[in-house]
């Protein structure tokens, strides 16, 4: 028929017209990232510092990374953990105090968000384990870099990690989990947190803007020490889209090299929980669309249907 | 009436458009929530007061969904009445502040216990009842529920719902 | 006065005040359209339809939209998509609608363009329609600026700068036309007020001379006949429909319209709920900051083969050949010398006129949107856009020698 030969033509010429702007462009414009997921074991590190040829760097890493194997087969005692556990108290609690640019965020769910891995490489070397050396000669003057002189033991090591992953773990709610992996930094005004956490109502306008500086302060501390502010990530599962989001946060130099973003450490699930918030937040109609979606398109496939046989019927005899 | 050229019923198009009319029934539905209050706006419907610093004799302006409500402590010789809040020991008095009149906002004499309405010179007492003038009934009671020590408007609490049975607000 | 029976029916009554029977005659019974068409015939009610759409979920986001550079992000992607009752669907179904309605302009355009329906007494409906085209342009472009993303600050900054004229450095009008030194509150509530109210006004003044130029000359066939209307009218009306040349537009004409239009919202609403991000740009979901510019901007897909034509070139050289562009598919009935009002595949060189211009606006649309850095994909938007003026320049030529048919 020739009205289904002249359809298929003007279908080909969208088709082909859609895949040139849409897939074809964009894989040229952003070129395809693979993670490692979710095993921290330094591989693209090592990889990257080879490819720059910083085979000084490379060797270094090599060796971190090999220790860090070495403490992970160590069995932690879990009781001794919660000993050492204390050390960390001192700067990880609610209503903490900034130190060295950012709040150190709570750990009531480090065991269950993070991986084991990579919680013994951030104690081991904080600026290493997150893949932010390249910011400081001395890994010492990260914020948190004297975790190295004060828990240098392999086995105490082994053992807090052994206490988080057993104590600081259980059920760990979508909204924990970005507030404790993420939102030391990252603002999210859509869910009404700041740097310093969930905004209350004031009834008093004074109130209000004084918690406003309070929050402009510590905006101003994170972005000393981040070099800009973090953006606020309200809308940023729509800005980014998932792949990009997954591979930036198990590695942030991959999709941005040189950033001054910290690999966080989250284990799959952790992230699985991270991204269902943002998802939560930055795409909220989601569940709506895809509860009307079908609806909608049957309705217009019966009214098709519905339309071609009052056409039928109008042009009988016609022909 | 759809009649095709020769004069025959069109049931297909009328068919359809009834189908389409069904659409258009669902269109009009997501048009009219589109219209519907925020849920900001519904959940700010509510307003939380804390009546522990209260003074006697001294009128609290609060406010709730966009409206001035009057908070009074009364004090010690002043009337108690049906209308009145109970917490603990305390009497108060809780209304909408708008004249029952035309909607002014009565302005509270503390040495004479009652409220008078600049507009058009009607008068209330401490409870809330008209005394003199134009207004036609008492100063409305919001819903409203006790928690301990605070007052959250816009919840009918049970205190509330008792006032509604006996009448003594609409 | 003029005399009033009394009415016998509410349709007698409305026809004695209103001749509704007589426009009813006019503009649907009696309006015939010839039997010889496709498909492609429907396109023009389609863009009706997805224009009345875009008015109908506008009107919804028009209720919520903020239009201030601090609030309007947040007034579309927070209150918008989350806290209005379906302003999410009401928010997609205009960003898609905004994209297919151009999808279906084209379609349309090229359709007119095929059959020659833009000569021998229809060119003022190929003027009246490329002045719809100028006019969603422009109604998409300050749409766009709306959301206040990156996207649609940048898109602003690059397109008021191209009006500096390039050597004449017009820098002050490019300050008047933003109202400010770069694009702020003052150019955000100016675009608002065309893409609101000036520019629709404007469109749905054109569409009524665009149906008005259709009326006299008709709409065109397949095969570019020319036929007695009046002849053929009278036989459809004594019966005689499969012998006539005519179709009444209501009933008959309308009831494919509506299966087309059927067929072309199932793609519609696929695209709403499923696949929309081609439409809605991830760009444009970061808040607009204008000490930032994004490391890829490029323009909605629809004015892509433009921008290439701006881009090869000298800056200068760019403007000239990007002002000629918009301009140049006006001048196609008096362009083209052939007298022939048939399809392409019967007009000798035109048709191979036709289909290399239909895929070099496409492939200057995919060069379009590709970085400028890659040496291969410059050269090739390049000879494309040398190959657009080629075309256009040739197209006397062409048309002159072509055989009468």
């Amino acid at each position: 028929m020739k009205e289904l030969k002249i359809f298929g033509i003007v279908a080909i010429f969208t088709l082909v017209l859609y895949w040139g702007v849409e897939p074809f462009a964009h894989s040229q414009m952003h070129k395809h990232v693979e993670g490692n997921g979710f095993v921290y074991d330094g591989k693209a590190d090592i990889e990257e510092a080879k490819t720059a040829k910083k085979d000084e760097k490379a060797k270094a890493k090599e060796a971190f990374w090999a220790n860090v194997a070495k403490v992970s087969k160590i069995k932690g005692d879990v009781a001794a953990g919660e000993a050492g556990f204390a050390t960390c108290m001192g700067c990880h609690m609610e209503g903490g105090v900034n130190m060295g640019g950012v709040i150190p965020p709570v750990l009531d769910h480090a065991g269950a968000l993070y991986s084991k891995n990579y919680l013994i490489a951030l104690i081991k070397d904080p600026a290493m384990a997150s893949n932010v050396d390249h910011k400081y000669a001395d890994t010492m003057t990260h914020p948190m870099g004297s975790i190295k002189a004060m828990m240098a033991d392999d086995q105490q090591i082994a053992d807090v990690v052994a206490y988080l992953m057993a104590k600081k773990a259980g059920e760990v709610t979508t909204k924990e989990a970005f507030t404790e992996a993420c939102s030391r930094c990252h603002a999210m005004r859509y869910a009404k947190t700041t740097q310093l956490g969930d905004t209350p109502t004031f009834k008093y306008e004074k109130d209000t803007l004084a918690h406003k500086i309070k929050v402009i302060d510590e905006q101003n501390l994170v972005k000393a020490y981040m070099g800009k502010l973090p953006p606020d990530l309200s809308i940023i599962i729509r800005a980014r889209g998932h792949h990009f989001m997954e591979t930036f946060v198990e590695n942030p130099q991959s999709q941005l090299p040189g950033t001054s973003m910290p690999r966080v450490g989250l284990s799959h699930e952790g992230y699985e929980k991270v991204h269902a918030y943002m998802t939560e937040i930055g795409d909220p109609s989601k569940p709506a669309r895809e509860e009307l979606g079908p609806k909608v398109i049957l309705f217009f496939i019966i009214f098709t249907g519905l339309a071609f046989l009052w056409k039928k019927s109008r042009w009988k005899g016609h022909y | 009436m759809a009649k095709s050229e020769q004069g025959r019923r069109d049931f297909m198009g009328m068919a359809l458009g009834g189908f389409t009319a069904l659409g258009g029934i669902g269109a009009l539905y997501a048009m009219k929530r589109s219209w519907d209050p925020l849920p900001s706006v519904k959940a700010a419907g509510f307003t939380t007061v804390d009546l522990s610093g209260a003074q006697p004799n001294v009128l609290n302006v609060e406010k709730w969904r966009g409206k001035p409500i009057f908070v009074l402590k009364k004090s010690k010789d002043m009337k108690t009445d049906p209308r009145d809040v109970v917490v603990g020991s305390d009497h108060f008095h809780v209304s909408i502040g708008l004249c029952t009149h035309l909607g002014c906002i009565p302005a509270y004499k503390p040495a004479e216990h009652k409220f008078l309405c600049a507009c058009h010179g009607g008068e209330f007492d401490a409870s809330g009842h008209q005394i003199f003038g134009p207004p036609p009934s008492p100063l409305e009671i919001p819903p409203f529920k006790v928690d301990g020590t605070k007052l959250v408007l816009g919840e009918a609490g049970p205190e509330y719902k008792k006032m509604l049975d006996a009448g003594l607000t609409v | 006065m003029a005399h009033f029976e009394k009415a016998n029916s509410i349709g007698e009554w409305l026809d004695q005040r209103l001749a509704v029977e007589t426009l009813k005659k006019v503009m649907q019974t009696e309006y015939w359209i010839p039997k010889n068409i496709n498909f492609l015939w429907a396109m023009g009610m389609v863009l009706a339809a997805t224009f009345g759409i875009l008015v109908v979920s506008g009107i919804f986001l028009l209720m919520y939209y903020k239009p201030d550079t601090n609030l309007a992000f947040d007034s579309v992607n927070y209150t918008i998509m989350s806290e209005v009752g379906y302003g999410w669907l009401w928010r997609h179904v205009h960003g898609v609608g905004a994209s297919l309605v151009f999808l279906i302009i084209y379609i349309h355009m090229f359709t007119g363009i095929y059959y020659g329906s833009y000569k021998k007494g229809r060119e003022l409906i190929w003027l009246s329609g490329m002045g719809l085209f100028v006019a969603f342009s422009a109604e998409a472009f300050s749409g766009y600026m709306l959301p206040w993303g990156q996207m649609s600050y940048w898109a602003g900054m690059v397109i008021t700068n191209l009006f500096s004229g390039g050597s004449l450095e017009a820098y002050g009008l490019v300050e008047w036309i933003r109202g400010d030194y770069v694009p702020a509150d003052a150019f955000l509530t100016r675009f608002f007020m065309l893409h609101v109210f000036l520019l629709p006004l404007v469109i749905i003044g054109l569409i009524v001379l665009h149906f008005g130029t259709l009326r006299i000359p008709h709409v065109n066939n397949q095969d570019g006949e020319e036929f007695d209307y009046a002849e053929a009218a009278e036989l459809y009306k004594a019966g005689k429909v499969k012998e006539s040349k005519v179709i009444p537009f209501s009933p008959v004409f309308l009831s494919k319209d509506v299966f087309v239009m059927g067929v072309y919202f199932i793609l519609f609403f696929y695209l709403v709920f499923y696949h929309f991000e081609f439409a809605m740009d991830p760009v444009n979901f970061d808040p607009a900051d204008g000490l930032k510019t994004p490391a890829h901007i490029y323009p909605e897909w629809y004015f892509l083969w433009s921008y290439e034509i701006l881009r090869p070139f000298s800056k200068d050289l760019g403007l000239v050949a990007f002002a000629i562009a918009q301009v140049i598919f006006f001048m196609l009935p008096f362009l083209d010398r052939s007298p022939n009002v048939a399809p392409a595949s019967r007009r000798g060189l035109f048709k191979y006129w036709f289909w290399a211009m239909l895929i070099d606006v496409i492939v200057l649309t995919f060069m379009g949107k590709l970085p400028p850095t890659d040496a291969l994909f410059a050269n090739i938007g390049l000879v494309s856009a040398i190959l657009f003026f080629v075309l256009w320049i040739a197209l006397p030529f062409i048309t002159k020698i072509e055989k009468k048919l």
